[in-house]
C-alpha cells in the first residue's frame, strides 16, 4: 500500500448481500403488518396482499438495484432500517384508516401515504443517480441557506400558507398541504455543513479561556446569534416548539463537531437556557405544553388541554408488554393518532416490544450515520453526515420523548412512521444523501501508481495514474 | 472532527436509552396505575367490545351478544326485550342495570370462577369470552305475567312476580310500562343518551321495575299480615269469632271507617275466616288495634318489611311497616293504609312464606353461572331468611285464603281440581287518582307450586270497577296456570 489516509490497510467490502438479505427480514415485517392488521381487524388476510405486497417489493427492489449499481459500496444497514419502519408505519396508519373508515371519518391516509413513500423512494433513486459526488452539494452552501429561508416563510404567504391546530408550517398547493419545514430541514444542514466546513478554523482557533472552557470571541458569535434568531421566529411566529428546537440544536451539534469546541455548547446552551426562559414566559403556548407535561392529568378534560397526551399514554399503558394485537386497541382515542402520535398506537397494540424495537431502528439509524461521518474522508462529508445524524437524533427524542411523556409535546413527525407526505420525501432524500456520502466514503482509495519510474526519469513530468 | 463525533455519538446513546428506560417506565410500570384512572375508558372500552355472555332463560337467551361490524366488534342484542327487560336491565356503553348489572363480573368475563377459562383463552390466543347467567324464571310463568300486564287496558302501570313457596327462586317478574334495552345497547352512543335522557323524563317511569323497586300501600292484602299476627297471638284461629259490623271507631279521634262496598260483612260477630272473605275492613281494624303497633310491627318484619332481600337485582325498595305508629294510625295499618308500603316482591314473599308453612325464602333470580361452554360453575342454594309463622299458623291462613277463593272475593283466581289460596286488595291512593289494585295468591293450596302478587298501580279502568279481584285476579290465575299446567 502507498497511499495513506485515515483507513490504513482496511478495505471495506460491498456488503450488498447482507443488505438483500437485510431488506427481506424488512419487507417481511412490513407485509406480515399488513396481513396481520387485515386478521386482527378483519379476521381475514387482506384481498389486496399480493398487490400491496408485490409494490412494496417492487419499491424496495428498485432502491436495492440503484444502491447496487450506483453506490455499491454504500452502508447495508440504513436501506433496511428504513424500509422495515415505512413499512411498520404503512400498516399501522392502514390499521387506523380501517377505524377511521367505520366512524364516518377522513380514511385514505394509508393510501396516500404509500403514494407519498413511491415518491419518495423516485427521488431516492435520483438522488443517487444525479448526486455521485456529495461534496458538489457544498457549491450550493448559500443557495441552499436561501432557500431553506424561503421555505421557512412560505407559510406567512397570502392564500397558500395555512395554520393548522395553532401552527403556522403549512403550505397549499394544487390540492396537497405541505409542510416546507421538513424540506427546509435537509437545506439547512446542507448550508451548514458547507459553511462550517468553510469557517470552522476561525471560529475554532480564536477565544479565551475561562474556567477551563475556551469561549468564543464575541465577533464569531454572529452565526449562532443568526440561527438562535431564526430559532426563535420559528418558535414566536409559527407557534412551532419542536422544528425551533430541531433547528438550533442541529446548528449546535454541527458548530460543536466543525470547530471541535466544547465552548460552542456553553453559548449555545446558555442561549437555549434564555430562549427557553423567554418562551415559557411570553409565550402561553409553551407555557401551556409544559404544564401538560408535569401535570397531564389535570388537563385532562381542558381544551386546549392534555387529553391526546393522556389517552396516548392511557393507550400505551393499555398495551403494555407485548400490547393488544393489532385491531385490539383503540388508537382512534388519540388525536392524530396516524400522525405525531403513531407510536402511541404501536404502543397500544404491538407493545413495549414493538416500541422498543423502533427506538433501536432509529437508534442504528443515528450510530449509522455518525458512523459514516467517522469514516468520510472529507470535513464537508463529515459534516453532512452529522448533521443528518443529528437530525434524526433530535427529532425521533422530541417526538417520542414528547408522546412517552419524557419532555414537553412538540409537534414533530416521527420519521418514515408517521403520515406526512413532506417528512416522509425528505427523509428519503436524507437516506440517498447519506449512502452516497457512505459509499464515497467507504469505497477503496484510489490506487497512486506511480508509472515506469525510467519514464518518469526521462520526462520532467511526474504521471500519476489512477486506477 | 472525530472526537466530537465520538461524543456527538455517546449523547446520541444517552438520548435513546432515555427513551427506551421512560418507555418501560411508562408502558410497564405505570401500566397498572393508568389503567385504574378514573378518565380511562379503555378498559371499559375492551368490555364493551368483548364477547359478553347471555342471559339465558330456560334454553333461550334472553340477552346475548352477536358479532358487529364496527369498532365494538359485538351487539348486545334482547330477543324479547319488553317483556324481560325488568330482569336483564339494559347493558349501554355507560352502565348497566338489573341482571346485567349484578352479573357483570360473569357475563365480561372477569369473575374468578372463570378464571380456567380465561387461562385457556389466554393460552389458545382466543378472544376472551363471557360466561352466562341461567335464571330462575319460567318462561311460561314470564310469558302468562307479562301477556297478564299487556292486556289491561290503556298505558296501564302494574308489576307481577311469581316465587317459588319453598326456594325462593322467581318465577316470573314483568313491570309496566317498560323500555327495550335493544336501544340503550346501540352502539350509536349519542342515540343511547338521547334515549335514556326521554326514558328518565318519562313521568310513568319505564326504567323502574315495578315489581321491586315501587311500594304502594299493600291495602287488603296487608290483612294476611295482620291475621298472621293475631294467630300468632295464640288468641285467634280461622274458627274464632271477631268483630264485624258497620264501622269501626278509630281510637283517639272522632273518625269510623266504613267497611270498602259499605256493608256490615253479615254480622256483628262472624268468624276470622269470614272476614277475610269477605275482606271485611272494621275486624282488621279491630284486630290491628288490639296487637299493637309492636306486634303488628313484629309480623311484618317476620315477613320482610323494613329490609331487602334480594341480592342479585338492584333497585329494591324497602317495604315500610313504621314502628312508631299512634293506635289509629296502628288500627289502619291492619288494613294495609296509613304508612305502610310494600313492593309486589314484599306481597308475593308473604304469600310465599305461608305457603311454605311460615318460612320466608331469600328471593332470587340468578339459578345457575355457566361457563362460555355451558357447563355449570355455580348454582344458587335456596336460603332462608326467617320464619314468619308457625306451620300451623300458615295452616289457619291457608284455609282461610283458600275459603276466600272459594266464595269470597278472590273467586277470579279459581281453577279447575285445584285448590287456590289468594286475596284480593285495593288500596286507596291520596287524591283524586283511582285506587290501586292488589292480588295475591298460591297454589296447589295443599302443595304450594307458585305465589304470586300482582299489582296495578293504574291503568284506564274506571275508578268504581277497580278491585282487585278483577283486575289482578286473572294475571295471577294465568301465571299459576302455567307453573302447575304447562
Amino acid at each position: 500500500m502507498t497511499h495513506s489516509g485515515p483507513n490504513l490497510g482496511f478495505v471495506h467490502r460491498p456488503r450488498r448481500g447482507a443488505e438483500l438479505g437485510l431488506l427481506i427480514l424488512a419487507l417481511a415485517v412490513g407485509i406480515g403488518a399488513y396481513a396481520a392488521v387485515g386478521l386482527g381487524m378483519e379476521g381475514v388476510v387482506p384481498t389486496d396482499l399480493v398487490g400491496y405486497g408485490g409494490w412494496l417489493t417492487a419499491l424496495i427492489v428498485a432502491a436495492h438495484v440503484t444502491v447496487r449499481l450506483v453506490a455499491p459500496y454504500a452502508d447495508p444497514v440504513l436501506l433496511p432500517l428504513v424500509a422495515a419502519l415505512n413499512g411498520l408505519g404503512l400498516a399501522v396508519i392502514h390499521r387506523l384508516d380501517i377505524t377511521y373508515g367505520l366512524n364516518n371519518e377522513t380514511d385514505t391516509f394509508a393510501r396516500q401515504q404509500l403514494t407519498w413513500m413511491s415518491l419518495g423512494v423516485v427521488l431516492f433513486i435520483l438522488t443517487l443517480v444525479l448526486l455521485r459526488d456529495h461534496r458538489v452539494l457544498q457549491r450550493l452552501t448559500y443557495t441552499a441557506g436561501l432557500v431553506a429561508i424561503v421555505l421557512l416563510v412560505l407559510p406567512f404567504m397570502p392564500f397558500i400558507g395555512d395554520e393548522i391546530n395553532g401552527a403556522r408550517i403549512w403550505i397549499f398547493v394544487a390540492g396537497f398541504s405541505l409542510q416546507p419545514g421538513e424540506v427546509a430541514k435537509v437545506l439547512l444542514v446542507i448550508m451548514f455543513a458547507g459553511y462550517l466546513v468553510l469557517h470552522r478554523d476561525a471560529l475554532a482557533l480564536a477565544g479565551r479561556r475561562v474556567l477551563f472552557v475556551d469561549l468564543p470571541r464575541g465577533r464569531d458569535l454572529g452565526p449562532i446569534i443568526a440561527m438562535f434568531g431564526i430559532s426563535m421566529m420559528i418558535l414566536v411566529l409559527q407557534n412551532d416548539l419542536g422544528s425551533s428546537l430541531l433547528f438550533f440544536g442541529l446548528f449546535l451539534i454541527m458548530l460543536y463537531v466543525a470547530t471541535e469546541r466544547p465552548g460552542w455548547l456553553v453559548v449555545g446552551a446558555l442561549l437555549f437556557a434564555a430562549g427557553a426562559f423567554a418562551a415559557y414566559t411570553f409565550v402561553g403556548n409553551v407555557q401551556n405544553r409544559f404544564n401538560f407535561w408535569l401535570h397531564p392529568m389535570d388537563y385532562f378534560e381542558s381544551s386546549p388541554g392534555s387529553g391526546q397526551l393522556v389517552e396516548a399514554m392511557f393507550g400505551m399503558g393499555w398495551g403494555g408488554l407485548i400490547g393488544r394485537g393489532l385491531g385490539n386497541g383503540f388508537p382512534d382515542r388519540v388525536a392524530y393518532a396516524q400522525s405525531d402520535f403513531i407510536l402511541s398506537t404501536i404502543g397500544e397494540e404491538l407493545g413495549l416490544t414493538a416500541v422498543m424495537a423502533v427506538i433501536v431502528c432509529y437508534g442504528l439509524i443515528v450510530e449509522r450515520a455518525l458512523r459514516i461521518a467517522l469514516i468520510s474522508r472529507d470535513g464537508f462529508g463529515k459534516l453532512l453526515a452529522v448533521g443528518f445524524g443529528a437530525v434524526f437524533a433530535i427529532q425521533v427524542f422530541v417526538v417520542i420523548g414528547g408522546v412517552t411523556g419524557l419532555i414537553p409535546l412538540t409537534g414533530l413527525t416521527t420519521p418514515f412512521l408517521s403520515y406526512g407526505g413532506s417528512s416522509l420525501v425528505a427523509n428519503w432524500v436524507v437516506i440517498a444523501m447519506l449512502l452516497r456520502i457512505s459509499d464515497q466514503a467507504r469505497r477503496p482509495a484510489p490506487r497512486l501508481d506511480p508509472v515506469d519510474e525510467s519514464v518518469a526519469d526521462s520526462e520532467h513530468t511526474q504521471v500519476v495514474k489512477l486506477r | 472532527m472525530n472526537k466530537p463525533i465520538r461524543v456527538v455519538a455517546v449523547f446520541s446513546l444517552l438520548l435513546f436509552v432515555a427513551l427506551l428506560m421512560n418507555s418501560t417506565y411508562l408502558m410497564y410500570f405505570r401500566s397498572a396505575d393508568l389503567a385504574k384512572d378514573a378518565n380511562n375508558r379503555r378498559v371499559i372500552n375492551a368490555v364493551y367490545s368483548r364477547e359478553r355472555g347471555a342471559i339465558l332463560v330456560g334454553k333461550e337467551a334472553v340477552a346475548r351478544s352477536v358479532p358487529s361490524k364496527d369498532k365494538y366488534r359485538f351487539q348486545r342484542t334482547y330477543a324479547q326485550p319488553f317483556k324481560y327487560a325488568p330482569l336483564t336491565g339494559y347493558f349501554s356503553f355507560f352502565s348497566q342495570t338489573g341482571v346485567e348489572r349484578s352479573q357483570n363480573d360473569v357475563l365480561s368475563g372477569d369473575d374468578s370462577r372463570l378464571f380456567v377459562t380465561r387461562l385457556i383463552d389466554l393460552l389458545s390466543n382466543s378472544d376472551p369470552a363471557g360466561g352466562n347467567v341461567q335464571l330462575t324464571v319460567n318462561a311460561k310463568a314470564q310469558d302468562a305475567a307479562w301477556d297478564g300486564l299487556e292486556a289491561l287496558p290503556g298505558e296501564a302501570q302494574g308489576a307481577v312476580v311469581a316465587l317459588e313457596p319453598n326456594t325462593g327462586r322467581v318465577l316470573a317478574m314483568a313491570s309496566t310500562p317498560t323500555f327495550d334495552p335493544n336501544n340503550m345497547a346501540s352502539h350509536d352512543l349519542s342515540d343511547v343518551g338521547d334515549v335514556y335522557d326521554r326514558l328518565l323524563g318519562n313521568p310513568a317511569a319505564p326504567l323502574t321495575n315495578r315489581a321491586i323497586g315501587t311500594t304502594l300501600p299493600p291495602g287488603s292484602t296487608f290483612k294476611l299480615v295482620t291475621a298472621a299476627a293475631a294467630i300468632e297471638s295464640g288468641n285467634y284461629d280461622a274458627d274464632t269469632m271477631v268483630p264485624g259490623g258497620y264501622e269501626f271507631q278509630l281510637p283517639q279521634s272522632t273518625v269510623k271507617i266504613p267497611n270498602h262496598d259499605g256493608g256490615n260483612c253479615d254480622g256483628k260477630r262472624i268468624t276470622l275466616t269470614h272476614a277475610m272473605q269477605v275482606s271485611c275492613n272494621v275486624t282488621f281494624l279491630s284486630l290491628a288495634n288490639e296487637l299493637g303497633n309492636e306486634a303488628m310491627a313484629d309480623q311484618a318484619e317476620a315477613f320482610g318489611f323494613n329490609s331487602t332481600q334480594v341480592e342479585d337485582l338492584g333497585g329494591q325498595a324497602k317495604s315500610l311497616y313504621p314502628r312508631d305508629l299512634d293506635p289509629p294510625q296502628t288500627a289502619m295499618s291492619g288494613i294495609g293504609q296509613s304508612s305502610v308500603t310494600a313492593t309486589p316482591l314484599q306481597m308475593a314473599m308473604v304469600v310465599a312464606a305461608i305457603a311454605n308453612g311460615g318460612e320466608v325464602m331469600r328471593p332470587y333470580v340468578v339459578d345457575e353461572v355457566r361457563a362460555p361452554n355451558l357447563s355449570v360453575l355455580d348454582k344458587t342454594d335456596p336460603q332462608t331468611v326467617s320464619n314468619a309463622v308457625s306451620a300451623s299458623t300458615a295452616a289457619e291462613l291457608t284455609k282461610m285464603l283458600v275459603a276466600t277463593v272459594e266464595s269470597g272475593t278472590a273467586t277470579p283466581a279459581q281453577m279447575d281440581g285445584i285448590d287456590v289460596a289468594g286475596k284480593t286488595g285495593t288500596a286507596e291512593s291520596s287524591g283524586d287518582r283511582p285506587p290501586y289494585a292488589w292480588f295475591v295468591s298460591f297454589a296447589p293450596a295443599d302443595n304450594p307450586k307458585v305465589a304470586v302478587a300482582v299489582m296495578v298501580q293504574s291503568s284506564e279502568t274506571a275508578p268504581e270497577e277497580i278491585a282487585g279481584g278483577s283486575l289482578g285476579g286473572p294475571i295471577a290465575k294465568a301465571v299459576m296456570e302455567a307453573v302447575i299446567r304447562p
